[in-house]
């Protein structure tokens, strides 16, 4: 009985204190060739992902070169749609997935209030990791950052005609010119909504949804859109498949709005019952090595936090750009608002 | 059970034949020493497994259909915390934008099924009853045109009609020396949704069509001819309204076809930035999950489907002027003269419409980096397979789980519908009407509703057969089971009792002669019930959608993951691979004599 009576007394203790309860981070751990051999007797990881397929299957290549034997199954869809993915997976008792990484932030504010996350830092994020990019728990950090942005075809589109602000997609004469994505399935534009929505009001929304813009989901297809020659401009859309597509010799340009330009946070964790908890170690503890930050930023064109990352000299950098941050906790409680308001301007 | 003297088929009566068994057990003892065999059979054969086999049976189909239905109605009916509510329901009436999607699907389902008609009447008459050359071949592309997965059919015409990238529209610019702003298509609007819909779903309408054309008795269309009618006045005053109910019949069908699609609005429809009912209730799917208000949503899905099939058996069931005396004589032909080159144009540009240039256009976006590109020698690339048979690591998963589900679901669906139509056909035991009724009923279920049921009510943790393959199997055999039943029952009726019976009154129990003697009958109807089973598998979107997980990825959610990100090049590589694997597997289905209980049979 009292046995009992204590249980309940601190699952109660627990659900009070909520994120007080946490016991600080875990100490940083090493990739040790101990946890090489049992990460390869489970031979593979299984890696839900929101970033592109392509360069995240070049992640999964990169590890499995340097891993003989551990398979890296990707499994990527948006944000939104891996949130419920894992969402339904986990209320279901379903235990796929070794790592989650999404670019919505606010996700991660409820893995780590559902205790569907592994506390694990790896050494290179606890030497090298700004805190504001990590979790004071150590449940999860910044694998990535992607920026959304306006784009163009050169080549369709001169430079002088070419939208400057995101006001200057209100003007007429891009009406029918415009391609956008959903932030009901993109976390990078569900971010930049939100930011948006903030900066210029829902009135800019409900002007932009009269604009006959082509809806598509990713903030990934947007570029790709361009690049098919669909449409000439990118309402929205990730800056990093713009680089992708610039460095296949695609005539695309991205413009950084003087309003400020959306930045979301792309975390990873381990989640809590990871089917190769090993596995997902020395996978979680490679995605943030110098080699892979370098290989998202190289051909993935992605934004590292990582300061010993080279940028491509060609590429406007960081430092230059004004950036709108979203704390990511806002986010969460503007969703629902966000998707009732953009299903009224946009249709869906 | 009926009497013998009231039954038409006096040879389901087990008393008669127990009777006559007992006559004839002398011959029998003779029999059974003659073949070693035999003796074995007799001693196994005394129980007849009919009476449990259907019980069984009906327990397995009212979980199948019941179960899920059950958890949909609670839920819509009930609120979070589990008291009945009809909020829900209220919610169908005062959300816009639900009562929006509705009206959509209801006028997009509705143009459908007056274009499949439109389209599919006049090829099916060529087809049937015209000397137009190649009518085999036609009927056989047009079957090839149901093989094609509606969603990649969508996404080929996506590829092919997009106003500024799409093939025909770059065509059309370059022919005529226009500037980009020109387009002669647009596929992102409600028009090309109803037009890409309506190329995947007219073969329904032409099947009954043409069948219906195939069984117009000659007489009465010779009797018009005498009576000094032109071939234009007796096609118009006899043989069309013979086949009028075959029409509507098979709009209505073409109209259930669209109004529960999933796949083809979700590719077409939300880029243009409109949702219809099914995308709707997939958005309700968002995490957190609105279970309550998806449940209710599915209700009117529901509702309408069960209305329409309603009216198509009242039509079907209308026999004023179907043929039901079979042919008598051949079918006239009318000769089409020189008119036949009109008739080969019409037909020539269905079969482009619906195949060629869908084909056509996967196979150069598969074969190039860029879906704009102008297709030459330099550009041709085999990135595209590369990244999707080496580099994407979902893709061998995907094509083994598409196969192992289409082979168990196209096996045991027939296995089933084989037993419930044989029951069913030969009253074999009291109230197996009963049981065609629940095999027949999964039709009227939307396979997005079914999804929601199926998630609802083997998600939770007494079952947790959610993020397995049995989840999808249940589902497949639910959706499939109707269409193979169909199938088979109708094949029963053209096979004559006699040789059953003879092999009843030798001893055999009934599960052994439906094994013996009347599946090896029914083989090509087995075959095709197969098959039919088989591509519907193959092409299911709309419940998959809702029931994968990365375990259980199917190729069909992979291509639906890919378009959502733009990745054009990887989709027609898996679409291509998965039209080679249906292709593959319907031709040896139908080559191979064991398939189908085909081998012959010493005892037989």
């Amino acid at each position: 009985m009292s046995n009992k009576k204590v249980a309940a007394g601190a699952f109660l203790a627990a659900l009070a204190w909520g994120q007080l309860a946490w016991a600080g981070p875990p100490e940083p751990y090493k990739v040790t060739d101990d946890l090489v051999a049992a990460a390869t007797k489970e031979a593979s990881v299984v890696y839900y992902t929101s970033t592109d397929v392509q360069v995240a299957e070049k992640l999964g290549a990169a590890f499995e070169a340097h891993y003989p034997g551990i398979k890296v199954q990707v499994e990527r869809a948006g944000s939104e749609r891996v949130f419920q993915r894992i969402g339904q997976e986990y209320s279901s008792g379903i235990h796929n997935a070794d790592i989650i990484e999404t670019s919505d932030a606010s996700h991660f504010l409820t893995f780590k209030e559902q205790n569907w996350l592994t506390p694990a830092v790896p050494e290179d994020v606890a030497k090298m990791w700004p805190e504001k990019d990590r979790d004071p728990d150590g449940f999860y950090a910044a694998f990535r950052a992607t920026l959304t942005v306006i784009a163009y075809r050169t080549d369709l589109v001169k430079e002088g005609d070419a939208p400057k602000t995101w006001t200057d997609l209100l003007d007429p004469k891009y009406k029918g010119k415009l391609v956008k994505s959903h932030p009901g399935y993109s976390g990078n534009v569900m971010t930049a909504t939100y930011a948006l929505s903030q900066l210029l009001g829902w009135d800019y929304f409900e002007k932009l949804g009269k604009q006959g813009v082509m809806q598509v989901q990713s903030s990934t297809e947007p570029p790709k859109v361009l690049a098919q020659g669909e449409r000439p401009i990118q309402a929205d859309g990730n800056e990093y498949n713009v680089f992708i597509l610039q460095d296949k010799g695609v005539p695309i340009k991205a413009v950084y709005p003087a309003e400020g330009t959306s930045i979301a946070y792309g975390n990873a964790a381990i989640l809590a019952y990871a089917p190769h908890p090993n596995a997902a170690k020395l996978f979680y503890s490679f995605m943030f090595s110098q080699e892979a930050q370098q290989l998202n930023d190289d051909f993935g064109g992605l934004r590292s936090v990582r300061p010993d990352v080279k940028e491509k000299s060609n590429r406007t950098p960081l430092s230059q750009i004004k950036l709108l941050d979203s704390d990511p906790s806002n986010v969460r409680d503007a969703v629902e608002e966000i998707k009732q308001k953009y299903e009224e301007y946009f249709g869906t | 059970m009926s009497s013998p003297a009231t039954s038409p088929y006096p040879w389901a009566d087990r008393r008669l034949i127990r009777r006559r068994r007992i006559k004839l057990r002398g011959d029998q003892v003779t029999i059974a020493a003659l073949s070693p065999d035999t003796a074995n059979r007799r001693h196994l054969g005394r129980f007849d497994l009919s009476t449990p086999l259907f019980v069984l049976l009906a327990v397995v189909l009212c979980v199948l259909v019941l179960l899920p239905l059950f958890w949909l109605g609670y839920y819509a009916l009930t609120n979070k915390a589990g008291s009945p509510t009809l909020a829900n329901l209220a919610r169908l009436f005062t959300d816009a934008t639900i009562r929006r999607a509705f009206l959509i699907s209801l006028g997009m389902a509705g143009c459908v099924g007056v274009f499949s008609c439109l389209v599919a009447t006049p090829l099916a008459w060529l087809v049937a009853r015209t000397d137009m050359p190649g009518q085999r071949l036609v009927r056989s592309l047009v079957t090839a045109s149901f093989v094609t997965p509606p969603f990649l059919g969508a996404i080929a015409w996506a590829m092919l009609a997009a106003p500024n990238s799409g093939i025909l529209n770059n065509i059309y610019r370059w022919a005529f020396g226009l500037d980009q702003s020109q387009a002669l298509f647009n596929i992102y609007t409600f028009t090309g949704l109803v037009f890409a819909v309506t190329c995947y779903s007219f073969p329904f309408v032409f099947t009954l069509v043409a069948n219906a054309f195939d069984k117009v008795p000659s007489d009465l269309e010779e009797a018009s001819a005498i009576l000094g009618g032109k071939p234009g006045t007796t096609l118009r005053r006899v043989t069309l309204p013979m086949v009028l109910p075959a029409m509507l019949a098979g709009s209505l069908v073409a109209i259930v076809q669209a109004f529960t699609m999933f796949g083809s609005p979700a590719i077409l429809a939300l880029p243009a930035g409109f949702h219809v009912l099914t995308t709707k209730i997939w958005s309700f799917f968002q995490f957190p999950p609105r279970l309550d208000l998806a449940a209710a949503s599915a209700v009117p899905l529901l509702v309408v489907t069960m209305l329409l099939l309603w009216g198509q058996r009242w039509l079907l069931g209308r026999r004023g002027y179907t043929v039901l005396g079979g042919k008598s004589g051949t079918p006239r032909r009318v000769k089409l003269g020189n008119w036949k080159w009109l008739a080969g144009a019409y037909v020539l540009f269905i079969l482009c419409v619906t195949i060629l240039f869908p084909y056509l256009a996967l196979l150069k976006v598969a074969l190039t980096h860029n879906i704009s590109e102008p297709l030459s020698w330099s550009s041709l690339t085999l990135h595209n397979f590369n990244f999707v048979l080496f580099e994407f690591s979902s893709t061998r998963l995907a094509i083994w789980n598409t196969l192992i589900l289409g082979l168990a679901t196209a096996t045991i669906a027939t296995g089933i519908a084989l037993v419930v139509s044989y029951l069913v056909a030969r009253r074999a035991v009291p109230g197996a009407s009963l049981l065609g009724m629940l095999a027949t009923a999964p039709i009227a279920i939307p396979g997005i509703v079914l999804g929601v049921g199926l998630f609802l009510a083997y998600a939770n943790p007494t079952f947790g057969l959610y993020g397995t393959l049995w989840i999808l199997l249940i589902a497949f055999l639910t959706i499939e089971l109707p269409a193979g039943y169909q199938q088979l029952s109708s094949a029963f009726h053209g096979v004559h009792p006699e040789l059953e019976e003879a092999s009843r009154i030798l001893g055999a129990t009934r599960l052994k002669t439906l094994w013996q003697i009347t599946a090896p009958l029914l083989r090509t109807s087995l075959i095709a019930a197969w098959c039919f089973v088989f591509i519907g598998t193959i092409r299911e979107l709309s419940a998959t959608v809702l029931l994968t997980t990365a375990q259980t990825k199917l190729v069909s959610v992979i291509i639906y993951d890919l378009n959502e990100s733009g990745d054009y090049g990887a989709i027609s590589v898996l679409g291509i691979l998965l039209l080679v694997v249906s292709f593959t597997v319907v031709f040896i289905a139908n080559k191979v004599p064991v398939l189908g209980g085909a081998a012959p049979r010493s005892g037989s």
